[in-house]
């Protein structure tokens, strides 16, 4: 007994090297800028530059505007299909999936060939209109993860009969859905939201594509041209990751601590 | 036309229908009971009312109005249902004036309203909780609370004390009685459990497969079963096969011995197959019992259920259940013992298939 689970320690610390070991060293090296002393240098540098405040700022409003389209695009889909076309639930499900499928170079080229300035929506032919096509980009990278966040927290509520409730009361659509239903799934919106936001901010593929000041590709240049830096930023990203990891967790104990009783 | 008027109403399911040429009417603060076992249409009818279903044919009036068109926003009607559907984001005040809130009545008026309702469910002192932070019979209570507070021209209550233990559910549907006698509001009523239905209906639809068997006071329906439906669902019956000899005078034979009715049989030839109710309640083999009808029988088992002792008894090729009041200086009959059993030929019941 006490073998088996020596050797199932034995495990964890070596799955745990493979993640840890290589994040120390990343850390211990952008620490490492100043000759034989360990500083904050590299953190300093990429603080202060024009390049990264901007980026990162633009990742930020990008995320934000993905977190609130998607919520709306994801929240009634969610809800609709579960009260009333529950037979369509693996379509929506399989449709929710191709992102994980399909390659993000291919979505973005689809993109540039169905949306470029010489098409029946030019909206690479403007910078608002490029945006707008980067965020409905982000949407559907993120939507595998929004959905089946929501689609969780709605498997915790009785949506059926919250609504006839509400109904029976007098309440209309808009009422039902804002004031009994989205409260009631908040915890799974605010986890598929941090996730979105984890993915806005590290996603190269789109934003370089379409040629718009992101974080990803803002950290690709970086990484290309400077030593220390980009190891500082590697473990930036990573805090944010962690961060929005970090906030799920606590959304979802918060959730998990107010259960009906029977 | 009765206040809540269903007339021919009928519902399918693709192929199947589940409700069949459906009629009533329920008068203004009655409370109906709607009773059977499950899949027999109750629920389905109840879910018509409040327009979460569309009748595949019929009509549904209240107070004369047609509610064929109105969607279940706009029927006023309030509805409490078995698994509470108490929003979980709102205390209990909140839940109570949510329908006050929708229909734009003014805030002192709400907070009228939801002190009066929470004063009838005796919860005044629950306004802060959220539904998590209560029991399952204060739930139900906030529930009925939040139905009641929109004035609902009909209330309708889909099985509310199913998912309640036993103490709370007698208790709970006592209050609720009380509370509907009190505001006099009309009620419908779903269950399974007989005794809920019997406790508090003034009137009891039993149904069975989408149709309704009987429509009676709870007297009638357990005194007086219009179906062998009826008498199976509702109490404990034995359901005796006889032979009819004289439908005139109304002359049975069972296991061999004829005994009397008393009253003609209606559509009955000599020889006809004819089966009888009785409840257990109704027959005695103790010394001196009354009646004037006695079947000779032996004692198969017994059981010991508390207040009473239910005691099995092999008459020809029946197997009849009688009941006896517990009393510690009783002898109880052993497996074996012949005995008599007396009962009033009166109870008795003809029943039909």
């Amino acid at each position: 007994m006490k073998a088996r689970r020596l050797g199932a320690w034995i495990a964890i610390a070596i799955g745990a090297s493979y993640f840890i070991i290589p994040l120390l060293g990343t850390l211990e090296f952008s620490l490492r800028m100043r000759r034989d002393a360990y500083s904050f240098d590299a953190y300093r540098s990429v603080f202060s530059d024009f390049q990264f405040r901007e980026t990162f700022g633009y990742s930020m409003l990008m995320a934000f505007f993905t977190i609130i389209f998607g919520m709306l695009l994801v929240v009634p889909t969610a809800y609709w299909v579960r009260l009333r076309l529950p037979q369509v639930r693996p379509v929506i499900e399989f449709i929710t999936l191709l992102p994980l499928v399909i390659p993000a170079i291919v979505i973005v080229f689809g993109y540039l060939r169905l949306y470029n300035s010489s098409s029946f929506l030019p909206l690479t032919g403007s910078t608002s209109g490029t945006n707008t096509l980067l965020m409905f980009s982000y949407m559907t990278l993120s939507l595998p993860y929004m959905y089946r966040a929501v689609d969780t927290a709605m498997r915790a509520i009785d949506v059926r009969t919250l609504t006839e409730a509400a109904e029976s009361l007098g309440a209309k659509w808009p009422t039902i859905l804002f004031r009994c239903i989205f409260p009631n799934v908040m915890s799974g919106v605010l986890s598929g939201a941090f996730i979105t936001f984890a993915i806005v901010m590290g996603e190269f593929t789109m934003a370089a594509l379409l040629n718009r000041p992101a974080f990803g590709p803002y950290l690709q240049l970086v990484g290309a041209n400077k030593a220390y830096e980009p190891s500082a930023l590697a473990v930036i990203a990573f805090a944010i990751t962690w961060l929005s990891m970090g906030l799920i967790q606590l959304v979802s104990r918060f959730q998990k601590s107010a259960p009906a009783k029977a | 036309m009765a206040f809540l008027q269903l007339t021919n109403i009928q519902k399918s399911f693709g192929p199947v229908q589940v409700v069949h040429n459906f009629d009533m009417g329920i008068d203004k603060g009655e409370f109906v009971s709607f009773l059977g076992p499950s899949g027999c249409g109750k629920t389905t009818i109840l879910r018509m009312i409040a327009g979460f279903e569309t009748p595949s044919g019929g009509s549904i009036f209240i107070d004369g109005k047609d509610q064929g068109t109105l969607k279940p926003n706009q029927r006023n009607i309030g509805m409490v249902f078995q698994a509470y559907a108490l929003f979980p984001n709102m205390n209990v005040h909140d839940n109570v004036a949510f329908g006050l809130k929708v229909a734009g009545a003014a805030k002192a008026e709400i907070a009228a309203r939801v002190k009066q309702m929470l004063g009838l469910i005796k919860l005044e002192h629950l306004a802060d909780r959220f539904p998590y932070q209560l029991s399952g019979g204060q739930q139900q209570r906030v529930a009925l609370a939040r139905a009641l507070a929109v004035k609902p021209q009909v209330l309708l209550l889909d099985e509310p004390l199913s998912a309640l233990d036993a103490k709370i559910r007698i208790s709970l549907r006592e209050e609720i009685r009380q509370i509907q006698q009190q505001l006099g509001i009309t009620t419908v009523f779903v269950t399974h459990d007989q005794e809920e239905a019997l406790s508090i209906s003034d009137r009891i639809v039993v149904m069975n497969a989408g149709r309704a068997d009987q429509i009676g006071s709870p007297f009638e329906i357990y005194n007086t079963p219009a179906t062998r439906f009826v008498a199976s669902f509702v109490g404990t019956l034995n359901i005796i096969e006889g032979k009819v000899a004289d439908p005139a005078s109304g002359a049975v034979t069972i296991g061999g011995q004829r005994i009397s009715l008393k009253e003609p049989i209606a559509g009955a030839k000599d020889g006809d197959s004819i089966s009888l109710a009785l409840r257990p309640e109704a027959g005695s083999i103790a010394e001196g019992a009354r009646g004037d009808t006695a079947l000779p029988g032996q004692v198969v088992s017994r059981s010991f259920l508390g207040s009473v002792i239910r005691t099995k008894l092999r008459v020809g090729e029946d197997i009849i259940s009688f009941d006896m009041f517990n009393d510690p200086g009783m002898t109880p009959p052993v497996a074996g013992e012949n005995v008599t059993l007396r009962f009033a030929a009166r109870d008795l019941l003809v029943i039909r298939e």
